[in-house]
């Protein structure tokens, strides 16, 4: 690892000011992505800006909207009451990631900012338009089989890695950033951007600000939500395909609904071509292979990922019907 | 590996970090970029902690931090100051082995034995955690530990023993 100096904020704001005093400083929480991409000379802070101490931790249900802090723990808020009671995917999509070592460091706000798992993006013999914009990219003809088919572009095709954000996009959650003046809630969906030609900015965050915690709405629907997750093994592993859902349904109708995509596209994905399909419809088996063909309709494969279309499609039918009670 | 040569400023001092190893206060001067395994190994001499792959993927390095079970890779050690670490080193007590330790000599739940540290430390987690009640529930929260001997069946029968799984 390159040397690099180590200051510890007392506040949300002495870690912005702390920040923004270096170009390239980055926030130190739960260090389990910062270290390691860091070791693989991927991340070279010249200053990091330990965070871990600060009073960001608390899980609270007020007024209807649940308020998760920054730097509550993972394996924290995946068996946190209240979230196992209003909002299962989110419990789910976080026990299905990484291990328990690792939930027990991680955090929510470093989770969400977790980097691609892309092997060309993590090695730097290789060539990679995220790690040094311009350069180029490996993967498109590389070796791409757990590469993205949704949100790509010819500068990337890496794959959004995370679970938690995936979960947070179906339910709709929206995340709270520090910034001048003060702070400003993102919605999930918002915070990812597409890679485009510029996929080194993969964030709405800009240079300083901090997330400070993630806000959810306790809405009868998200107590109906499920988070599926398809790997290469049964644990510790990152997804091929994963897919949180949820829905409020009247009888066999769904009144409404909302599916999110990870492990194939570039960013969390909100598949709302699906969504305006299940929007009314019979929750049958019908109903969830039209949504799965529709939330997958523009995928773009490359050499050794088209497995992935089917495999999403799939995942989709089988999670709405955990969702909409197991009708078979 | 440390930059040699073109860096234009001199690395940072080392900063004074006071720590609890094993229900000792422990003191040292460490740069920022020592991993907390490193502290343990190479400055503190605690070599039961054992460096596998110290990327995160293996668990071998796997420490309690206040109680609860952490990779001591991905951690920087200046970041845990004040923190009580647990090594494999503090779990006997009295001469005695810890019963964690016991289980894994009475089911012969290692072969080579390097991860054998990283496995205890995490089954004294998982135990006290009661996430252990069946085997399929033992083998999830055990999955960030591996064995290239594969002796898992023999992991899970000593933490099964011992969390009364069914």
């Amino acid at each position: 690892m390159r040397a690099f100096e180590y200051v510890v904020a007392d506040s949300a704001a002495s870690a912005r000011a702390l920040a923004q005093e270096v170009d390239g400083a980055r926030f130190y929480a739960g260090g389990t992505t910062l270290v390691d991409l860091m070791k693989g000379d991927v991340e070279r802070p010249p200053r990091v800006v330990d965070i871990s101490r600060l009073p960001l931790t608390a899980v609270e249900l007020r007024d209807g909207v649940l308020r998760i802090g920054a730097l509550a723990r993972n394996s924290d808020v995946a068996n946190h009451p209240l979230v196992k009671r209003h909002f299962p995917a989110l419990s789910e999509a976080l026990l299905s990631g990484a291990s328990g070592q690792i939930r027990n460091a991680a955090t929510i706000g470093g989770n969400l900012l977790q980097r691609t798992r892309c092997p060309y993006f993590r090695e730097t013999r290789w060539r990679c338009n995220k790690r040094e914009p311009g350069s180029g990219c490996d993967a498109l003809d590389g070796f791409n089989r757990t590469h993205a088919v949704l949100g790509t572009s010819d500068a990337c095709i890496a794959t959004y890695p995370g679970d938690l954000a995936v979960a947070l996009s179906a339910l709709s959650a929206a995340i709270v950033i520090a910034g001048e003046g003060g702070e400003r809630n993102v919605s999930l969906d918002e915070f990812y951007y597409l890679p485009g030609d510029s996929p080194q900015i993969e964030t709405a965050l800009a240079p300083g600000e901090l997330i400070t915690g993630v806000e959810l709405l306790a809405d009868p629907m998200h107590e109906r939500s499920h988070y599926l997750k398809v790997r290469d093994r049964a644990s510790y592993e990152f997804a091929l395909v994963s897919v949180a859902c949820a829905v409020e349904l009247d009888g066999q109708r769904i009144v409404t609904a909302r599916l999110s995509l990870g492990g194939i596209a570039t960013v969390p994905w909100p598949a709302y071509e699906a969504t305006r399909v299940l929007k009314g419809a019979v929750a049958d088996e019908a109903t969830f292979r039209r949504a799965a063909e529709a939330a997958l309709a523009g995928a773009v494969p490359r050499r050794h990922n088209a497995f992935k279309i089917e495999l999403a499609q799939r995942a989709i039918v089988r999670a709405l019907r955990t969702v909409c009670g197991g009708a078979r | 590996m440390r930059s040699t040569g073109s860096s234009p400023a001199p690395p940072p001092a080392p900063i004074p970090l006071t720590l609890r190893l094993n229900g000792r206060e422990a003191a040292f001067a460490v740069e920022p970029e020592v991993t907390l395994l490193d502290l343990l190994r190479e400055r503190a001499g605690l070599t039961g902690t054992k460096k596998g792959c110290d990327r995160g993927q293996c668990g071998a390095c796997t420490v309690l931090v206040n109680g609860r079970r952490m990779l001591s890779c991905l951690a920087l050690a200046v970041a845990h100051a004040g923190d009580e670490i647990t090594t494999i080193e503090g779990l006997a007590q009295n001469g005695a082995l810890h019963a964690v330790q016991a289980a894994f000599v009475e089911h012969d739940a290692f072969q080579c034995g390097f991860c054998t540290s990283g496995q205890i430390l995490s089954a004294v987690a998982v135990i006290a955690e009661g996430r252990a009640r069946t085997e399929d529930e033992i083998r999830e929260a055990m999955s960030g530990n591996v064995c290239r001997c594969g002796a898992y069946a023999n992991i899970v029968a000593a933490v099964r023993a011992l969390a009364g799984a069914r």
